[in-house]
């Protein structure tokens, strides 16, 4: 492989070495430019509305930032399907046709107190927990949860062992049982390997709120989502004022998705 | 005590060629099942996103469980020095090995991903007990290479012992290992307990040895000959009994410390009476068929010599049914019981939640669990006649074969 | 698209003529494009997936977007028919590409923009990267 490499277009060394002086030049532009994408960096963190901070798409992702959900269970209607059906759109999953092996990213659960008859109906998909289950057990690191908090399966790694559906507290893992075609260009997904609720990651790194969130936002307004980190977000002024509580809080994995009138 | 002269398999009855057949067509039409659900994807299986692991992985776990266990006749003729054993050393290794691979062929060939077995071989996650198995297996194999050819090559015996004892202590962690892939599953109730690694221990003794046992009579009908004498096929009877009480035992308990926990009355209910096809499965099979009817079996009256040898071996057959049993009803009964996402709540989704998980097996499915036990069988079948791991210790030709 | 050398064997041995894009360039060199293609998706992908890195210099959209093939019905043809832009060469060089079991092979509907300019900074880090791969 070595052998091959060396011997690669001289070309390409020789434009390297040429390069040598443009990419000092360009480093320096580039540092000025992260500078000023600093800046407004700062200031949108102060947004109170769900809007990702920016981040110039050279700079990788950072723990200074911890991507939440809250879920106001009382303002989530009993009938409505808003959030799957953006999700199934988002994502390219379409309907559910064979609901023992097709993909869920996000559910409605319907739970009854049956000591009081209480019934409530809210959304479900991956916590994106803290300490994730899924993450400890994937035998390849696959699995894995990203600096700002968003756990993902790194779908080229993925050998299909589905470890992390048996660990996963939450139901929240599906596994691609068929040949799937036409996937959406950024949100690729094929068989064999296992997928969850992404917290649309690449509407995050472009600035964007998910899918679930934006289609609440025109019906139950049920959903918040943001920055636990940011003293100022949305999220963690509800989170710090009114009691939430996050699902299964007893296994300790610090779920990065809240919900408030559980 | 006579010299034991080891010898490969020559010029083997017809039976043992009928058997190569059965062994290369169900490894044919594994194969074939493999790809088929390589091909289609798990949706050709009865496995979906409740039952995530299906028949693949009760044969794989039962073959692997067992693998270790294998090794028993030589850990107990090395290490704790019981020389009656020691004839069948060599054939015990073998078979621990042939029975490893068995397992993981199919554990393999089920992945989602089968074509990226390299990813699983180079990258690893070292929090995982699957990574750290993946070691454990591939030390398995080469420590027992290892302490076969201690046992085989005249130069290399002043090392059988070391190398014995890290077999032992090796086939321990194995066997703790396997059992802690299903413990360390927080979020699953009939997982949740420490006791899944010693009730793997127990079951890899009882599995090892009933393969073990099996095997040395199939060589012996394979040959026309008698490889064990009549004490060693008593010996091999009380372990048998003893390996199958202390199984019972650490279900036992398991079940009853369960049992203690209010929080687990719900799941205990399931797998011992209310869950349908799993307590069936669980009584009927592991416990009648498997721990039962073996016990009978080896415990009544041994008077006809022969008749002794044919109790052995189908008692050993039945705890075999016993262990895939065993293994059905923790793997996929276990998670058949929905998950308690919201403890005390009564749930339900379009997602199953709330609901006992739905499984029927699938012919490609089950054609590939059966065929890691063929794999096995084969493998010891021609290592058995390609090197000198049979003992000949008695010559006298066996009349009732 | 093809150097010189291979102009003249064309007359004797079939060549892949893969469409050419439609921005100026190309993110680099040709040669280079050739022979590192798989390594620049690579390293690119792992920079994406885990450190949410999207440049676009060299994302396999960027290359989808920019290299897509018009079929007989005015609209870019996936991987599914022999004239679609990855597969000209691979077809030929008997190269199993998997990439497209799980991506897109074709540009998605908003999406047509693309054709992202080469941006010298990433080309010169990556270069860094393959020279310091080969070694």
């Amino acid at each position: 492989m070595s052998g091959e490499r060396e011997t690669a277009p001289g070309r390409a060394k020789d434009q390297a070495a040429e390069g040598v002086e443009d990419t000092r030049r360009g480093f320096l532009k580039g540092l000025t430019a992260a500078v000023v994408t600093l800046a407004p960096g700062v200031t949108l963190m102060a947004y109170p509305e769900g809007a990702a901070a920016a981040r110039a798409p050279s700079d990788a992702v950072t723990s200074k930032v911890r991507w939440g959900l809250l879920i106001d269970v009382s303002k989530c209607p009993d009938g409505c399907t808003d959030c799957v059906t953006a999700c199934n759109e988002e994502n390219g999953l379409g309907p559910v046709t064979r609901p023992r092996t097709d993909a869920q990213w996000i559910r409605k659960v319907t739970v009854r107190d049956p000591s009081t008859g209480l019934k409530r109906s809210f959304p479900v998909m991956c916590q994106h927990c803290a300490s994730p289950p899924c993450v400890d057990v994937c035998p390849t690191g696959a699995s894995f949860k990203r600096a700002d908090g968003i756990v993902l399966v790194d779908k080229h790694i993925c050998i299909g062992c589905r470890y992390c559906m048996m660990a996963c507290p939450y139901l929240a893992r599906s596994f691609v049982h068929e040949p799937l075609q036409d996937q959406k260009p950024y949100a690729p997904r094929g068989k064999g390997t296992v997928e969850s609720c992404t917290m649309c990651v690449h509407r995050v790194d472009d600035g964007r709120i998910p899918a679930c969130v934006e289609s609440c936002a025109s019906s139950g307004k049920a959903m918040v989502f943001g920055d636990l980190n940011d003293p100022d977000s949305e999220i963690s002024k509800i989170v710090r004022t009114y009691a939430t509580s996050q699902i299964r809080a007893d296994l300790g994995l610090d779920p990065g998705v809240r919900y408030q009138n559980l | 005590m006579t010299k034991t002269v080891y010898r490969r398999l020559r010029r083997p009855q017809t039976f043992f060629y009928l058997l190569v057949v059965l062994h290369v067509v169900v490894i044919g039409l594994g194969l074939s099942s493999a790809y088929h659900m390589e091909h289609n994807g798990h949706v050709v299986t009865g496995m979906n996103n409740h039952i995530v692991w299906g028949m693949p992985h009760v044969f794989a776990v039962f073959l692997i469980v067992a693998a270790s266990g294998a090794l028993n006749v030589a850990s107990i003729s090395s290490v704790f020095a019981k020389l009656d054993y020691k004839p069948f050393a060599r054939l015990s290794g073998m078979l621990a090995v042939a029975l490893l691979v068995g397992g993981l062929a199919v554990l393999v060939l089920d992945l989602g991903r089968p074509d990226r077995l390299i990813v699983a071989m180079t990258t690893y996650n070292f929090k995982s007990i699957f990574a750290w198995n993946i070691y454990l297996y591939i030390g398995f194999v080469a420590i027992i290479a290892a302490y076969l050819f201690t046992m085989m090559d005249r130069t290399a015996v002043r090392y059988n012992k070391p190398i014995a004892y890290l077999a032992f202590v090796w086939r321990l962690i194995l066997t703790t290992g396997t059992g802690s892939i299903f413990g360390f599953l927080i979020a699953r109730e009939a997982y949740d307990t420490a006791l899944l690694a010693p009730l793997f221990i127990a079951g890899s003794f009882a599995y090892g040895l009933a393969f073990t046992v099996l095997v040395l009579i199939t060589m012996c009908r394979s040959m026309n000959e008698k490889l064990m004498s009549d004490e060693v096929t008593g010996k091999f009877r009380n372990l048998l009994i003893l390996f199958v009480l202390v199984v019972v035992y650490f279900t036992v308990v398991k079940h009853l410390t369960n049992l203690y926990a209010t929080e687990h009355h719900g799941v205990e209910w399931f797998l011992l009476a209310g869950g349908g096809i799993y307590p069936a499965v669980f009584w009927f099979v592991q416990i009648g068929i498997g721990t039962v009817l073996p016990l009978i079996l080896l415990t009544a009256k041994w008077d006809i010599e022969g008749e002794a040898r044919f109790r052995l071996s189908v008692a050993s057959i039945l705890v075999l049914i016993g262990g895939v049993a065993q293994m059905y009803v923790i793997i996929i009964g276990g998670q058949a019981y929905p998950l308690d996402i919201f403890p005390g709540m009564e749930v339900s989704s379009s997602f199953g939640d709330g609901a006992v998980g739905w499984y029927v097996p699938s012919m490609p499915e089950i054609l590939l669990g059966v065929m890691g036990v063929s794999i096995a069988m084969l493998m010891s079948g021609l290592a058995f006649m390609a090197l000198r791991f049979l003992p000949q210790t008695d010559t006298t030709p066996d009349k009732t074969a | 698209m093809l150097g010189p050398a291979s102009a003249q064997e064309s007359a004797r041995v079939p060549i892949p003529e893969p469409a050419k894009g439609r921005g100026e360039a190309c993110v680099a060199d040709t040669e280079l494009m050739r022979r590192d293609h798989m390594n620049m998706l690579t390293h690119q992908r792992d920079d994406t997936v885990h450190d949410g890195i999207r440049t676009e210099t060299f994302s396999l959209k960027g290359c989808i977007d920019c290299h897509a093939v018009d079929g007989p019905d005015a609209r870019p043809v996936d991987i599914s028919s022999p004239q679609h832009f990855c597969r000209t060469c691979h077809d030929y060089a008997a190269v199993k590409v998997d990439c497209f079991q799980c991506h897109a092979s074709k540009p998605g509907e908003a999406d047509k923009t693309a054709a992202a300019a080469p941006h010298d900074a990433d080309v010169a880090a990556l270069s860094d990267y393959l020279e310091g791969q080969g070694q």
